[in-house]
Formats: C-alpha cells, structure tokens, sequence
C-alpha cells in the first residue's frame, strides 16, 4: 500500500477523531462529575442531529451556524433532564442510573423512528464538495472545518474549566464531592449544569457531524460504542483523555477500513474497548483504582 | 435532590421503599406453576387463529429468552447489555450445523446450547477475571456481542450481510411445523424447562449463593463462596438458554442474518422483559414478555406508527426502575398484600 | 491457631500496618485494640485475604494462608465480620444466615435448620423473616455474626462487633460470645468498648500506627505505659500515676 493511501488515511484518521473527542468531552465530563455513565449519549446525538437537519430543511440554517441554537438547546435539554429525571434517582445503585439512561436512549430512539422514520439523512451545503489540500491527500472542506471547530471547542471547554468559578466549581465537585458541598458549592446545580454542558457539547458535535455523517435513528447505537471507547480509552473523567483516545479511535476506525474493509473494519473500535476494559480499565489517563 | 443525605440513611430508605418482605429463595406454591400451566396447555385450543398462536409463540419465546438474561442478570446481579451475543451465537450454530454440515435440525437444539454456554463461558471467564462489574460488564458484554456481529457479517460460512435462509419443509423431522400449534407446543415446553430452572434456582444451594454475590460480593467471598466460578457458572447457564432461544428463532422465521442475530434489539427486549417483569423472579420474563406481545400487538394494530411499543417500553422502563424497581411482580405482590390485610 | 509474623501493608506511602506479629491460641479469646487509624481493620483484611500482603505471613493451623482467596480462608475455618456491617440487604434474616449454613450442608432442609438454630443462638429467632434492610444497627451486627457462625468456623474475627449498640445489648453480645468459645471457636475481636475487652480477652494486643506496642494479659495492658499513651497522649501515664496509686492503695 503506498503511503498517500496511508498518510490519506492518517489524516483522515486524526480529523474523524477530533470530532469523536468533541463528542467524549461531554461523555467524560458527565463521569467525571455525576459518576454516571450516560448510556443515553449516543441517542441524545442522534437527536441533535436531527434537530440540526430539520433547522436546514425547514429553516435553511446552515449546519455551522445552528451550533449558536443546538448548543443553548442541548443545554437546556440537559438540565431539565437532571433535575427531571436523572437527578433523582442518583443516590440508587450505580446500575440504576445506567438502566435508566438506557432506558430514556430506547425511548428517544424510538420516538425518532416514529417521528422520522427509519431511514437514513445527510445533508448538503453548498461546500460539501469542496476539496482542500492537505499534504498529500486531498480532504472535503466539511470534514477539515468540523475538526478544526471541535478542537476550538474543546479548548474552550478546557479554558471554561480552569478559568471561570463555575469550572471551578465543576472540577472540585469531581473531585471531592462533600468537600465541595462543605465549602457552600451547590452540589446539585452542579451536577444539572455538568449534564447539561455534556449535552451541549452533543449539540455542538451535531452540528459538526452533520455535513459529513448520516443521520437514521439507530445511528444512536454506533455513536454511543465509539464514545464508550474513545471514554475508556482516554480514562473516565480526564479530558486529555477524550482528546487523546478521540484521536486514536478516528485513526483506529480509518485504517481498520482500510486494512480490513468496510465490514470487518469496525471491529478495531469494539477490540479495543475489550482490551482496555480487561487489561486496563482505568484507561490512559484515568484514575488507577 | 440532595444525594449525599439520601446516601446517609440508607436503611432507612430501604425500609419505606420495600414494606413487604420478600422471601426470594422460597418456593412458589405448586399451585400457581400448575395454573399457569394449564392456561398455557388450553390456550391454543381456545384461540386456534394464526395470529393469536403468534401472539401466543412470540410472548413464550420473549418469557424464554428473558429468563436467559434474568438468570444472570436478575438472580445473579450481573447485568448484561449484551445478551443477544448467546440467541445469536444459538442461532447461527444450529442453522451452520443444518444448512452447512446437513446434521439433523433437531441437534440444533443442543448444539446451540453448547454454543451458548461456551461463549457465555469465555465471556464470563474473561470478564470476570478481570474483575469487571456492574456498569463495566455491561458495556463489555455489549462490545463482545458487537464484535460477533461485525464478524458474522464478515465471514461466509454464515453468509455474512445476507444471513442465511432455512429451506421451508415443514415437518416435525425438521424442526418445522405445518401447524403453528407445533411451535406453540415446542416453546411452551421450552419455558416449562426454563420455569424449572429458575424455580430449582430459588431452592438451592447454587441461587442461594448467587443471591449472595448479586447483594454483596465481599460478604459473600467471607463466606466461603467462590464467587468467580459460581458467576461463570451462571453465565454458562444463562448462555446455553439464549442459544437455545436462538435456534428456536431461526427455525420459527426460517431466517436469520447479523442484525437480527446480534443486533442490540434483542438485548434490550432480553433485559426489558425481565426487568419490567421482575428481575430475579420466575415468572418475571413471562409477565414482561406477556406485556411486551401486547404492547406490541396493540399498537401495531391501532396505529403504524413504527416503533411506537419500544417508545411506550422504554419509558415503562425508566418509570420501574425509578418507583418499582423490583418489577411488576412486586406490584402485584404488593396489591394481594394489601387485599389480605383488608380482609384480616 | 493463627500464626502472623511480620506483617507489613502499605498503602501508597503509609504504612498502615508495620512488622505485626501476633498468635492466637486454639480456643482463646484474644482481643485487638488501639486508637482509631492504627490499622487495627487493615490487619484483618490482610489475615483473611481481602488485601494482598507487602510482606509477612500468616499461618492458620500450621497452612501458610498468606495471600490465599478469601473464601479458600473461608473454607479453612475463618471467618470475619466486617466493621459496617454488609447484610444482604434484599433477603430475609433467614436467607441471610442461610448462606453461611450452605457452606457446612449443601442439602437446603439441613442449612435452613442450621440458619434457624444459629438465629436462635442470636437472638434473633423471631426476626426471621424480615428483610435484612429493615434490621436496626444491632440487628444488622447480630446477623453479622450470625452468618459467619452459621459456617460453623474454627476461628472468628470479630470487626467492632459491639460498636453503636446500647450497654444492654453489649452484655447480650458478650454472652453469645462466651458461648461461641465454649462451644469450641477461637475468637479475635477487634473492639473499642473497653470493658467487653476486659471481661471477654485472656490475651489483648495493642496496635498504634500500624505497629504491636503491647500485649498480654488484660490487666497488664491496662497499666503499660505505652498504651495510654498511645491513647491519650505522651506524658499521660505520669500525668494518671498518682490516681492509680492512690486508687490501689
């Protein structure tokens, strides 16, 4: 194999995995902070993207620029969601919560298949064919803005974390809960704004995702194993983890197509998410147990 | 919703969310398997239309594929997302041994027993040694059963995307039936097995143990349990009944491929009628499935709106588990507790 | 019966338990005590198998333990009981009991018996068909023990068994422990109700920061200067000196 195809591919790769760390920031975030796993992830993108198809088809918003609605959006979607459902049933077993985010992901994709239909949607803009070069390889004009939006972002996630009080506040509820409530932090209003910006960060991906993905109501599934792994990979609740593993995983998922073929290529994101799960479960940059 | 003063009284909690005692490792009153029994028996008789003995084929087969999940998972805590890995692997197992290797369909039944058990075997054995539980397990189980799709849908021998069709000879040699009744009876006696099985779970040492390690692990191994090879064991167990609920599948509908042997439909249906039913009961898959077939049967009859009864299911779902996580058996306990009080 | 020699654990960069040596006699009672955080729980795990040893070993009945699965020790004859207490929580007192019998009888009517027999031993034999979620603190430490008796063990470790329960309920503990020992199980209980540990202990060990500062006999514990110090502070003993005198004479 000669080494554009190669290096196409590595390109490829590394921009697919931006946007897959978008996407675990918030999957981490939620961990990090909640101690959940938000099984409902990958529908709740499904259903950003959705969301950002019908602002095209029906408002003719440009997919980049609805990111200013589905982010607020996602937010708000987030936050209800907490302080509605999620937030009382926290102090269950840590199964619950997984059962119940389960169970709202079976039932918002099934809403979409009943509200959508089944098949599947892409959209297209006036630059979706444009062709940029970079390096050796030739890549669609989408895919390298979507990369280079999601790492702006997830920057500014970070400088959000570190720099404002309520990233602040954010980060000592993740890691000292009672510490936190100790030093007057509402604990539960943190925990409705960390799965609320979880969820934002989906609205932002959607829009991301949108020009370059197709969108089908069981898509929810398949997005929601890559942000598993990418999540585990990286190591729950550490960022340079999401970034990190979103990078692995977009290269994973471009020369597993490459070397093993449309089908066969998807095992390498389901391997490596056993392989880390039995050998290392605390992930790259996670805290060892 | 302060979480960490709910996390400080936990007995307390405990206490008004279950008033009725729960014996979970007494037996059922024979009188209640015989019931239902014989409501199953007359059944097809007194609805002989095709559609109700689908109805009829469909709730028994979902009460025998969810008892699969509720052994593991109900009795032994060890929830799964990714159970449909044993109908699949059951499934492809028996139809590759009719269609490739010419053996006898009715072999498919144990083969695909055996297929089960032995993936729910490596899957256990390789889970559990890594210490992996609640939420972990989950999400591997559902890895392992993705990976399985992706490689059926790769290899030939089982035909990859295009699945593999059975041959339509109806005929009690072949695992087929002209009269639908025979599935009927087939599956009836299937759950009858599974029924059997969970009730001796109730009743002996092994469930007494599993009870233990699905409550509290550490307590458990402080007693002498060997909690590694008792939860493999369960998934062995739990494996072979999925594979057989996988042949019975395929030779139901004739035909199978990777997304309906190993996509996560069937997982999610696996654990929800356990669940909503109630997980860690006998009868529970079969309450779940019995609503599951109505759900599903009504809406597709009053409305086409597809997908409609998962939407209604998901949301029961998240209602059980927020206000009655033991299920609707518990309801139902609750409800007669109440009537006999009344009546003293 | 049990034999530790040596036994370090560390966690990170403490030592939470240092060079710790004791013997427990077949069919004593011996007791464990210190100040809070000596280590005295993280020794316990270490014996029975719940956390791997840095260096040490541990002998029970002449078998080198060290490092074995906990429920191999289990089956061995030692059993312990934990310091918050970890019921069952969704079975019944009976069910509860019932699993440490199905360690001695597999036959279900024979552990059921057993559980009832060891509930009665207890205490408990009314409460038999509640909920173990619903049980109070001395409930909950009575089925504790209760579980761990129905194995029928050779050797008890006792986690704070007495801890959170009233003055009445601690006589009634007591009692139920001289009957275990009379009944042929060896006993090492951890405990901080100082006058159980007198009136239970023939031999007490004292660990303060992870190491053995004393031990004998309960008396002699009780004037060694090490101890109260340890407990109260150094300078202590002399501060106490002349009201002990003044006590005996």
């Amino acid at each position: 194999m000669d080494s554009t195809i190669i290096a196409s591919a590595a390109i490829n790769g590394l921009l697919l995995g931006g946007i897959y760390t978008l996407v675990a920031c918030g999957l981490t975030l939620i961990y990090g902070v909640l101690h959940i796993i938000n099984f409902a992830h990958g529908s709740m993108l499904m259903l950003a993207m959705f969301g950002v198809y019908y602002l095209l088809t029906l408002l003719g918003i440009d997919p980049y620029l609805s990111m200013f609605i589905m982010v607020p959006a996602m937010y708000v979607l987030g936050y209800l969601l907490y302080k509605g459902l999620i937030g009382r049933l926290s102090s269950g077993k840590d199964e619950n919560i997984l059962l119940v985010t389960l169970g709202l992901s079976i039932l918002i994709e099934n809403l979409a298949l009943m509200f959508f239909k089944g098949d599947s949607r892409t959209i297209l803009v006036s630059y979706s064919d444009r062709m940029i070069e970079l390096g050796p390889t030739l890549v669609p004009l989408p895919k390298l803005i979507s990369f280079v939006v999601a790492m702006v972002l997830c920057a500014l996630l970070g400088l959000f974390m570190q720099r404002t009080d309520t990233g602040r506040a954010i980060r000592a509820v993740a890691k000292e809960r009672v510490g936190a409530r100790l030093v007057g932090i509402d604990v539960d209003r943190i925990f409705a704004i960390s799965y609320g910006i979880g969820l934002a960060t989906l609205g932002a991906a959607a829009s991301l995702m949108m020009p370059i993905f197709y969108v089908s109501p069981t898509v929810g599934h398949v997005f929601a194993l890559v942000a598993f792994t990418v999540v585990v990979l990286g190591g729950m609740g550490s960022f340079l983890g999401a970034i990190v593993g979103g990078l692995i995983i977009g290269l994973t998922e471009s020369f597993g197509g490459l070397y093993l073929g449309e089908s066969l290529g998807q095992i390498g994101i389901s391997l490596i998410f056993i392989l880390i799960l039995l050998f290392r479960p605390s992930g790259l940059f996670g805290a060892r147990q | 919703m302060s979480t960490d003063a709910a996390k400080s009284q936990p007995a307390q909690r405990e206490a008004t969310a279950r008033p009725a005692p729960r014996s979970e490792l007494l037996p059922l009153p024979w009188k209640l398997h015989l019931t239902v029994l014989l409501i199953a028996l007359v059944y097809p008789f007194v609805f002989p239309s095709s559609f109700m003995l689908n109805f009829g084929v469909l709730a028994l087969f979902y009460a025998f594929i969810g008892q699969s999940w509720n052994i593991a998972g109900g009795f032994a805590g060890q929830l799964s997302f990714g159970h449909v890995a044993f109908f699949g692997v059951g499934a492809y197992a028996a139809t590759i041994a009719q269609m490739r290797f010419g053996f006898s369909p009715w072999l498919g039944l144990p083969i695909a027993a055996l297929a089960g058990a032995l993936v729910g075997g490596i899957i256990g054995v390789l889970s559990f040694r890594a210490g992996l539980k609640g939420s972990y397990f989950a999400l591997i189980t559902l890895a392992f059963a993705e990976v399985l799709r992706i490689v059926s849908n790769s290899v030939s021998i089982t035909g990859g995307g295009l699945g593999m069709l059975i041959p339509m000879k109806p005929g009690a040699a072949n695992l087929q039936f002209a009269e639908r009744s025979g599935f009927y009876f087939l599956i009836l006696v299937l759950v009858a097995i599974s029924i059997a099985l969970a009730e001796w779970l109730r009743r002996s040492k092994f469930g007494a143990q599993l009870a233990a390690i699905r409550e509290n692990e550490d307590a458990a191994k402080a007693l002498g349990i060997n909690v590694f090879r008792e939860k493999v064991k369960v998934m062995l167990l739990s494996g072979a009944i999925g594979g057989v609920g996988g042949c019975f599948f395929a030779q139901y509908f004739l035909y199978i491929d990777p997304l309906i042997a190993f996509g996560v439909d069937k997982s999610v249906e696996m654990l929800l009628v356990s669940m909503i039913g109630g997980a860690g009961t006998v009868y529970g898959p079969m309450v779940g499935a019995l609503l599951l077939a109505l759900v599903s049967d009504g809406t597709r009859a009053l409305t086409q709106i597809q997908g409609l009864s998962l939407v209604l299911y998901g949301a029961l779902l998240v209602i059980i588990i927020a206000y009655l996580p033991n299920g609707l058996i518990d309801l139902f306990a609750r409800i007669k507790a109440r009537f006999s009080k009344g009546r003293n | 019966m049990l034999k530790v020699r040596g036994l370090t654990k560390i966690f990170g960069g403490l030592r939470a338990v240092d060079d710790a040596s004791l013997d427990v006699a077949q069919g004593s009672i011996v007791a464990l005590i210190g100040p809070n955080g000596a280590g005295k729980t993280t020794l316990f795990s270490c014996i029975s198998g719940f956390q791997p040893v840095n260096a040490g070993r541990v002998e029970l009945l002449g078998q080198d333990i060290t490092g074995m699965p906990v429920h191999r020790i289990a089956r061995m004859g030692m059993v312990r009981t934990f310091q918050i207490t970890q019921p069952f929580a969704k079975l019944s007192v009976h069910e509860n009991i019932a699993v440490g019998a199905y360690q001695r009888y597999s036959n279900r009517a024979q552990a059921w018996e057993q559980a009832r027999a060891v509930a009665e031993q207890v205490g408990m034999g009314h409460q038999l068909e509640q909920p173990a979620s619903s049980l109070t603190v001395a409930g909950r430490k009575r089925l504790e023990l209760a579980r761990t008796l129905a194995t029928e063990p050779r050797l008890l470790l006792l986690d704070e068994v007495m801890a959170g329960l009233n003055p009445s309920e601690i006589l009634e503990i007591i009692a139920i422990i001289q009957k275990i020992r009379a009944s042929g199980v060896t006993v090492l209980l951890i405990e901080h109700v100082m006058h159980a540990v007198m009136s239970l202990s023939e031999h007490i060990y004292v660990l303060s920061y992870g190491k053995i500062i004393a031990e004998g006999a309960p008396q002699e514990i009780v004037n060694n200067t090490a101890v109260i110090e340890a407990y109260l502070g150094r300078g202590a003993a002399k501060a106490l000196a002349p009201e002990q005198e003044a006590s005996h004479a």
